[in-house]
């Protein structure tokens, strides 16, 4: 049903625009008066009043946590490639921006011991990426991560963060295995699984297997 | 300083030519100095001012980098007017396939002409009379019937959006169009009916006069308040500014008239706008505060030396600015009007007002003025 709003009866001057006229210039005259610092003056500041913007390259954001940027691969604390080019990020990745050219059967082993391989080239194309963060959730090895902020050993220079990623050309903004690497940087793994892999294929390598005892032992 | 110049060989040569070719050099002069060395850089300073005071209104920052190119001096952003001119030019020069191509390519030249023909009749300074020399008007046309002219020219300002809006042949810029006809030619009659107390009073359509007649006596502001209210409220919706931004409004209508343009054509509205209000506002000074004139130190006095003639060319230009830092202000404090509410405002307050005013200026002028 159709509700009827009373307007509220204006007076003569209320209706001359006069008190509405009045109200604004006292508002943005205040606001224009206010000499709101940049957040460069903080150290300035003691109103603790900032403008909404920000002077861009001089001043950052600050990326709120959970902030998904640009997907980057990442070593393991031993400094080797944690990615075994198992396929299953470019499988689910929807705009396709991933391509995994696997090892095959002639190359190269991966750096961990135990591991099967490692991706011979892994290209994102920051272009087709929606930064959706599928390929870090399907993961099984925790080896690519959506990056918050700027990766380590960060040029303050380059300007490089990754909301604001850059390039003069189409190859340029195509990611291939090595940046990647290099901007993910290190990620401490505690799980170490393929240390244990190789620890328990290295015991069953003796017979017989005594894993039975082994448990009882523990 | 005045026998340099006339020392000068380009001085010489005309004085040397008959009377009728001199006026004609010396007018040619007095529009290139006046458009290119004063005009179009406050149209450019005025756009820049426009983005800074609504970023401080705002609490933002706004356009603060561009200096010197190739420096690292940043100026406060005092490059900015350059940097937009570059960009302007440079950018793709977009016609829209369905577009009337005559009438698309008029539209931006006929916003920019009206607004600087209007300020052909303006008085920007006194007469100056250098030594013996003669005297020198700061006006570039000393037409006696400038108010004429100048409402003539300001008409033909609505033919640029509305033709703008047709030859776009698209739904946006034909409401513009529309809505700028009607509320242009509206606030036209609200406005022309609003200076008549002023020309009753001064017996004069010549502009110069009028600000000889407020030299003299006070200011026409403070004898004919209503007309300056009036006045000053047609200008905004004359120019289209906000509060009275109908035929671009942004929000409803993609930016109105304007909306198949782009690049350089785009600049022209936009640079064309500017120069409207310069000369609405330079027409407010001149109507409505006293030109040139100050009412002490001899200011409103004519000029014996260039020295002074500059100093009131000065006092005209920042009565001038004043106005544009309202025009300015205002357009970052109210919201748009409601179409019905602007017309309603036009028609059935700001004429019958206007007509009042003059009815009652012509029974005060008939009972004190001696036959």
């Amino acid at each position: 049903m159709a509700k009827e709003v009373q307007r509220v009866k204006l007076s003569l001057w209320e209706r001359l625009f006069f008190p509405t006229l009045i109200n604004g210039f006292k508002v943005t005259l205040g606001h224009f008066l206010s000499f709101k610092k940049s957040k460069v003056y903080e150290h300035k500041n003691k109103t603790n009043k900032f403008k909404t913007t920000l002077n861009y390259p001089e001043e950052l954001w600050s990326v709120p946590e959970g902030f998904r940027g640009a997907p980057y691969l990442v070593n393991d604390q031993d400094g080797s490639t944690k990615c075994v080019s198992c396929q299953l990020c470019e499988f689910v990745c929807p705009p396709k921006a991933i391509r995994i050219t696997p090892p095959g059967i002639d190359g190269e082993d991966a750096h961990r011991e135990g591991a099967e391989k490692m991706p011979e080239d892994f290209e994102i194309n920051m272009l087709r990426c929606i930064f959706c963060g599928f390929c870090e959730e399907v993961c099984p090895e925790q080896a690519i991560f959506l990056a918050k902020d700027y990766y380590e050993g960060y040029n303050e220079k380059l300007m490089n963060r990754d909301y604001a990623l850059t390039g003069s050309n189409r190859e340029e903004m195509v990611f291939h295995k090595d940046k990647l690497l290099e901007r993910g940087g290190t990620h401490h793994d505690r799980i170490k699984k393929w240390e244990k892999k190789t620890q328990d294929a290295k015991e069953q390598e003796s017979f017989p297997v005594t894993m039975a005892e082994k448990n009882i032992n523990d | 300083m005045v026998e340099w110049i006339n020392s000068l060989p380009p001085v010489m040569w005309a004085a040397g030519l008959p009377a009728s070719e001199q006026f004609a050099i010396f007018s040619l002069l007095k529009i290139v100095i006046a458009i290119f060395a004063v005009v179009m850089p406050m149209v450019a300073y005025s756009v820049i001012a426009e983005r800074r005071i609504s970023a401080w209104i705002q609490d933002r920052v706004g356009p603060n980098r561009v200096g010197i190119p190739f420096t690292k001096i940043h100026l406060w952003g005092l490059g900015q007017p350059m940097a937009d001119g570059v960009k302007s030019i440079l950018k793709e020069d977009f016609t829209p396939a369905h577009v009337r191509k005559i009438y698309f390519w008029l539209a931006p030249a006929i916003a920019m002409i009206p607004a600087l023909m209007t300020l052909a009749v303006i008085p920007f300074g006194n007469t100056v009379t250098p030594g013996s020399g003669e005297a020198n008007k700061a006006v570039i046309a000393d037409l006696n019937v400038g108010i004429l002219y100048t409402f003539g020219i300001v008409s033909l300002s609505v033919y640029s959006i509305v033709l703008a809006g047709y030859a776009s042949n698209s739904k946006y810029p034909f409401l513009g169009g529309i809505r700028s006809s009607a509320q242009m030619i509206s606030y036209e009659i609200a406005m022309g009916m609003s200076i008549i107390p002023v020309f009753m009073l001064v017996g004069e359509l010549n502009l110069t006069k009028v600000v000889e007649y407020q030299a003299n006596g006070a200011w026409i502001v403070f004898k004919q308040p209503i007309a300056f209210i009036v006045f000053l409220i047609a200008a905004f919706a004359e120019t289209n500014r906000l509060p009275f931004d109908m035929p671009e409004s942004e929000s409803e209508l993609v930016g109105g008239y304007n909306t198949e343009y782009s690049s350089m054509k785009f600049a022209m509205f936009f640079m064309g706008e500017y120069a409207a209000m310069i000369a609405v506002s330079a027409m407010m000074v001149v109507l409505f505060l006293g030109g040139w004139t100050l009412p002490f130190a001899g200011l409103n006095e004519s000029a014996d030396s260039l020295g002074m003639g500059l100093i009131q060319l000065g006092i005209f230009i920042s009565k001038l600015l004043l106005f544009m830092g309202l025009f300015i202000w205002i357009r970052w404090m109210l919201p748009r009007f409601r179409y019905d509410r602007l017309m309603d405002v036009g028609w059935k307050r700001f004429v019958p007002l206007a007509l009042a005013n003059i009815v009652v200026t012509a029974i005060y002028l008939y009972l004190t003025i001696p036959k």
